[in-house]
């Protein structure tokens, strides 16, 4: 079964409403497999490691973080990354409340901020500034703009 | 990172094919945030990984009548998410709620926290406090292991080549119970336990007595550790300032840290007692409704 060079994997999945069939290396992840596969590079590269959320996509609804996933696992499976959040109409609320309110400085963090917030407004639209920062504790900004982003966060729900 | 083969199986019986196959060069792949980091730090050299997220009975969270059993493949926030686990059990939502952020929350699980057994695993105490027990399968059948005995080693476990954790079981918690996990961190999210401490009390009808107690720490030892003196402590004593002043010196004299960068032996050790004390009351006022 197992080999120096395991086979590649065929995956079928849904990213930002378009589904795309793959054949994706067996351990390579799923910021990888979005990035170099698909050329959605959006999704940035951090400290691969789960602890700076700059990898952050939703998969089925669920924020993670995609250095942390392989592409392998998503068969089957919704993905929703920075690119599916603005639309023909325009920008989504959340990016148009962080350029207004200055939420980013170099913007590296800023992809995973955006789908980390918009995972927690898709579920609860009011959230308090605590539920904020609580939610987005698993993102950093190394600009150190944080308090622009709650109230860019604060500013985007309802 | 080394290359590996994915496999998903659907049943238990082709995972521990799979893993007795390869023996330590093979993995479950729960969440991944532990095992997807040792694989790139060439922590691990693994052929294999095995995605156990296609099998049902290790996806599935259920409370009934005997207690609760959580697969092991379960992510964290399904624990918390859950309501007759917040009623019934919220000493394990406390441990669950605090690993990693939202992120790692969707991914990682207690049965992958307990598998990946660092000292400082905050699920593991408030399981060892509630008397869990560890289910393992292997190609010869399956045994029961105490969540107290599971850890042997920093990152070290009772699990051999060729075993694959099935699910935690969490017997049914007594009339007038009570449970808390909390952990010191110098930050307020995403960190390291210094000192963890998880504590579970039966008291009696009067709400005044302790009839028993369980308390279990974290990052204080080479793994969790079930202070027994110290809940043993607490049985047929009045609730009161001096019966739990007398378990948190216990839990206190059950600490056995080292000093690295988060902290040092006495600081570690003077957690221990500090939250010993928080956490029994905690647990009493969960107890008394």
């Amino acid at each position: 079964m197992t080999t120096k060079s395991p086979g590649k994997i065929h995956v079928t999945t849904t990213i930002n409403g378009q589904e795309h069939e793959l054949l994706v290396p067996p351990y390579m992840s799923l910021l990888d497999t979005l990035r170099e596969l698909i050329g959605l590079t959006g999704t940035k590269e951090g400290c691969l490691d789960g602890n700076c959320g700059a990898c952050t996509v939703s998969v089925d609804g669920r924020i993670v973080d995609s250095c942390l996933v392989l592409g392998a696992e998503v068969n089957g499976k919704n993905v929703d990354t920075v690119e599916g959040m603005a639309t023909a109409e325009g920008l989504h609320p959340l990016q148009q409340a962080f350029l207004e309110e200055a939420a980013l400085q170099c913007g590296i963090c800023t992809p995973g901020f955006l789908v980390a917030a918009k995972g927690l407004l898709d579920n609860e639209p009011s959230p308090t500034e605590g539920r904020i920062r609580h939610w987005l504790a698993g993102n950093l900004c190394r600009c150190t703009g944080y308090d622009k982003i709650v109230r860019a966060v604060q500013k985007a729900s309802s | 990172m080394h290359p590996f083969a994915y496999v998903a199986p659907t049943t238990v019986a082709e995972a521990v094919a799979v893993l007795t196959e390869h023996g330590d060069r093979a993995r479950p792949l729960a969440g991944g945030t532990d095992l997807l980091v040792k694989a790139r730090a060439n922590a691990w050299e693994l052929d294999a990984v095995i995605d156990i997220k296609n099998i049902p009975e290790l996806m599935t969270l259920s409370v009934n009548g005997d207690g609760l059993s959580i697969g092991a493949g379960v992510p964290c926030y399904q624990v918390y998410d859950n309501s007759d686990v917040v009623a019934q059990y919220p000493g394990i939502v406390d441990g669950a709620s605090i690993i990693g952020g939202i992120q790692v929350q969707s991914r990682a699980g207690l049965g992958g926290n307990l598998c990946n057994a660092a000292p400082s695993g905050d699920g593991i105490p408030a399981l060892i406090a509630h008397s869990a027990v560890a289910h393992i399968a292997n190609s010869s059948g399956t045994r029961e292991v105490a969540v107290e005995d599971f850890c042997t080693g920093p990152s070290r476990t009772v699990l051999e080549a060729g075993d694959l954790l099935v699910s935690i079981e969490v017997p049914k918690p007594a009339a007038n119970s009570g449970a808390a996990y909390t952990r010191f961190i110098p930050r307020n999210e995403m960190d390291i336990a210094v000192a963890g401490v998880g504590v579970y009390v039966v008291l009696d009808d009067s709400g005044q007595n302790f009839v028993s107690g369980r308390i279990a720490l974290a990052s204080v030892g080479p793994t969790p550790i079930l202070a027994s003196e110290a809940g043993d402590s607490l049985a047929g004593k009045p609730v009161n300032d001096e019966t739990i002043a007398v378990a948190a010196a216990l839990a206190k004299n059950a600490a056995t840290p080292i000093t690295d960068m988060r902290g040092t032996v006495d600081q570690r050790k003077q957690l221990v007692e500090v939250l010993t004390g928080r956490m029994i009351n905690k647990a009493v006022e969960r107890a008394r409704g």
